[in-house]
């Protein structure tokens, strides 16, 4: 591995083989592993509530209005993780009053948009008849807020319900694709670029929607556990058995089409599949360790736990420590996909190797916080709207 | 910042003058011959109709985009790798006078008898700067000296202004655009700096400009070739394998360069349509 030392004034990241010049200075960063993070979360938690709202799922009503909350928390901070990245953020707009719509870079604020919107409608509908009660109840400053969150509508009349319900299910259908739009089109936003070979598939937006979904069936479970541990309630096991389910669903076919892919860009042959073979082994090796690792040896967990019908807190404890794993795996994930395909040379003659800088806005420590200011809006809008459903108790 | 460290580095400054006087001189000497090859072409120019949905009046006063379509060749076979054009560019485009930012660079392919595979290199390389004063002294190292070489050659690179830019394509508010004369810019007050043009790319002809916070990449000089100018690189190679001009112009030293070389461009396969048209260079140059 060749540096450019001190010399060359800032620094970039080391290289071997040969590589462009430009390219020793990576154009997207750590902030570009987490916007796809935090937008998959967003997916994978709002497909849940919708196996509740949409198809009747009953052992998810637990967690269905809050992975609504969580899912809108998360939408919140994805375009924060863009924003910090761009040079000129100030100008961010302009991608909205004059997009250029050839990029699917302009789609974002739209699709994301019209997200948010069909996110907040769906959230008012599933807690309309709380807010209503809230509203009666609460005193001073919270009881304005209740009252204006009612938007005048306190009829909570059985024909009103029902209403609300059929809304409710209509939204999520509708909110299914979209989510599956939203985290397929970050997908095509590394699968359509045919100057990396890394990222130039068509299986890229496939395998984005499928990890997302993983990730944030994985983070809404635990979500579910820690609030209801620090909340002293009890945990359904059955909406806990469930989620193991959807999770074992989601990560067979997630683990075959991510096969699939390396199996075929090795077995095709392509230009430079040798660079290709030492960025596997070199560069990324950490994360594709932890990608494999992290996500076989859940699913070999999750296929004992469902086999042999394990329940209890030997169930919980267990799902959240593969919840824990498949996070981690899908972010490595990340990293893999987006710094990666970076790593890897557009001369396929070359690889660079990327080491985050620690503080500053392309820096670890932010992109960590935007994370963890996630679970901070999500705290504050719990607080807003109480999700939690009495335990159903388990037969 | 350290960028900008760079170029108030009192030896780069004492380079950026010293290069700045050359240039003068020797753009003096070439531009008389520039401008009479040029005046010499615009007789023989046949421009073509104005395409409908471009105004004549471009952006710049007293040029009609519409009459010309522009070209670039390299002729690797004539490049001694001087580096003068790379240097020549960094002053006139105000490029970040660094070691990983160019609007304009050169290859070294050498192949060594005994391997299959070139080894390359461009003035970036680490042991290229190690042999210079520092990372602004571009210069190719006489590294291969005590080696028995069976062949080399030099590739200068730049952007191809494609006909069908992926970079353009993936811009999402259009700060870069093709010009009807078959330009590809950039517009900085304009660029949000989301880099994606630089990923969408595959020639690695862009840079992020720290300073400005913006995209950056060769415009073939647009403010010197719309004033009758050649850009830059062209003017100051000392051994002609640059060359520059008005495919629309038959007798343009583009035009006669494409009709009596076989050039070939890079990438092809992407469907980009380069035009930057290269004459002497291997297959494995990409």
């Amino acid at each position: 591995m060749h540096t450019f030392v001190e010399a060359a004034g800032y620094i970039t990241s080391p290289f071997s083989g040969y590589v462009y010049p430009n390219e020793t200075v990576l154009p997207w960063g750590v902030l570009i592993v987490i916007y796809p993070y935090i937008t998959g979360l967003v997916a994978g938690a709002f497909i849940v509530s919708s196996l509740y709202h949409t198809f009747r799922m009953e052992h998810f009503k637990p967690v269905a209005r809050l992975a609504l909350l969580s899912a809108l928390s998360f939408l919140c901070f994805a375009p924060v993780a863009l924003l910090s990245h761009l040079g000129h953020p100030e100008r961010a707009f302009e991608a909205i009053w004059t997009a250029h719509w050839t990029s699917a870079f302009a789609a974002f604020a739209y699709i994301a948009g019209f997200y948010g919107i069909l996110l907040v409608l769906e959230i008012w509908f599933a807690f309309r008849v709380d807010i209503v009660a809230m509203a009666q109840t609460a005193k001073g400053g919270m009881g304005r807020i209740y009252r204006l969150l009612t938007l005048g509508s306190d009829d909570v009349s059985e024909r009103a319900l029902a209403v609300d319900h059929n809304w409710t299910k209509v939204l999520a259908a509708i909110g299914i694709a979209s989510a599956a739009g939203l985290h397929g089109y970050v997908g095509f936003v590394f699968g359509s670029l045919k100057s990396r070979e890394w990222w130039s598939s068509d299986l890229m937006p496939i395998i984005f929607i499928l990890s997302a979904i993983v990730s944030g069936v994985a983070v809404l479970t635990l979500i579910y556990v820690v609030s209801s541990k620090l909340r002293k309630t009890a945990i359904d096991e059955n909406c806990v058995k469930g989620l193991a389910r959807v999770l074992w669903a989601f990560l067979i076919v997630t683990l075959v089409i991510e096969a699939l892919e390396y199996a075929e860009m090795l077995y095709r042959r392509i230009e430079g599949v040798e660079m290709v073979k030492q960025l596997i082994v070199g560069p990324i090796s950490v994360g594709i360790a932890i990608q494999v690792a992290f996500s076989v040896v859940p699913f070999v967990i999750l296929t004992v736990l469902l086999a042999r019908n394990v329940r209890g807190r030997a169930l919980i404890g267990w799902m959240s420590f593969c919840s824990v794993l498949l996070m981690s795996a899908v972010l490595a994930m990340r990293w893999n996909v987006v710094i990666g395909g970076q790593e890897l040379s557009k001369t396929a003659k070359g690889l660079i190797t990327f080491t985050p800088p620690v503080w500053g806005r392309e820096g670890v420590v932010w992109a960590l916080s935007l994370l963890g200011g996630t679970f901070v809006l999500l705290w504050g809008m719990t607080r807003l709207l109480p999700p939690w459903e009495p335990v159903q108790m388990s037969e | 910042m350290s960028k900008c460290k760079q170029i108030k580095d009192p030896a780069g400054r004492r380079g950026f003058i010293t290069l700045l006087a050359q240039m003068c001189a020797g753009t003096a000497v070439c531009s008389s011959v520039a401008t009479a090859a040029l005046e010499g072409g615009t007789d023989a120019a046949k421009p073509t109709p104005a395409k409908p949905e471009y105004p004549a009046a471009g952006p710049v006063a007293n040029y009609d985009w519409t009459k010309h379509r522009w070209a670039f060749g390299v002729d690797a076979s004539r490049c001694i790798g001087c580096l003068r054009c790379v240097e020549a560019c960094k002053v006139e485009n105000k490029v970040p006078f660094n070691a990983q930012d160019f609007r304009t660079w050169v290859e070294r392919y050498v192949y060594l008898e005994g391997e299959a595979e070139p080894r390359v290199d461009s003035q970036s390389d680490p042991v290229n700067i190690a042999a210079g004063d520092s990372p602004q002294d571009y210069r190719f190292s006489n590294r291969y000296r005590d080696q028995k070489v069976k062949k080399a050659f030099f590739v200068p690179k730049l952007c191809n202004h494609c006909e069908n830019p992926p970079c353009v394509q993936v811009c999402p508010v259009g700060a870069t655009y093709k010009t009807p004369d078959g330009v590809v810019l950039i517009d900085d007050k304009y660029c949000i700096g989301c880099r994606y043009c630089v990923q969408a790319c595959p020639y690695g002809a862009r840079y992020f400009n720290e300073e400005t916070q913006t995209t950056d990449k060769c415009t073939w000089c647009y403010h010197r070739i719309t004033k009758g100018l050649k850009p830059v690189c062209v003017e100051v190679c000392p051994v002609n394998a640059r060359i520059f001009g008005d495919l629309n112009d038959p007798a343009s030293d583009i035009s006669v360069f494409i009709r009596t070389h076989r050039v070939t461009v890079l990438k092809a396969w992407t469907g980009n349509g380069p035009h930057v048209f290269y004459n002497g260079i291997e297959g494995e140059v990409s």
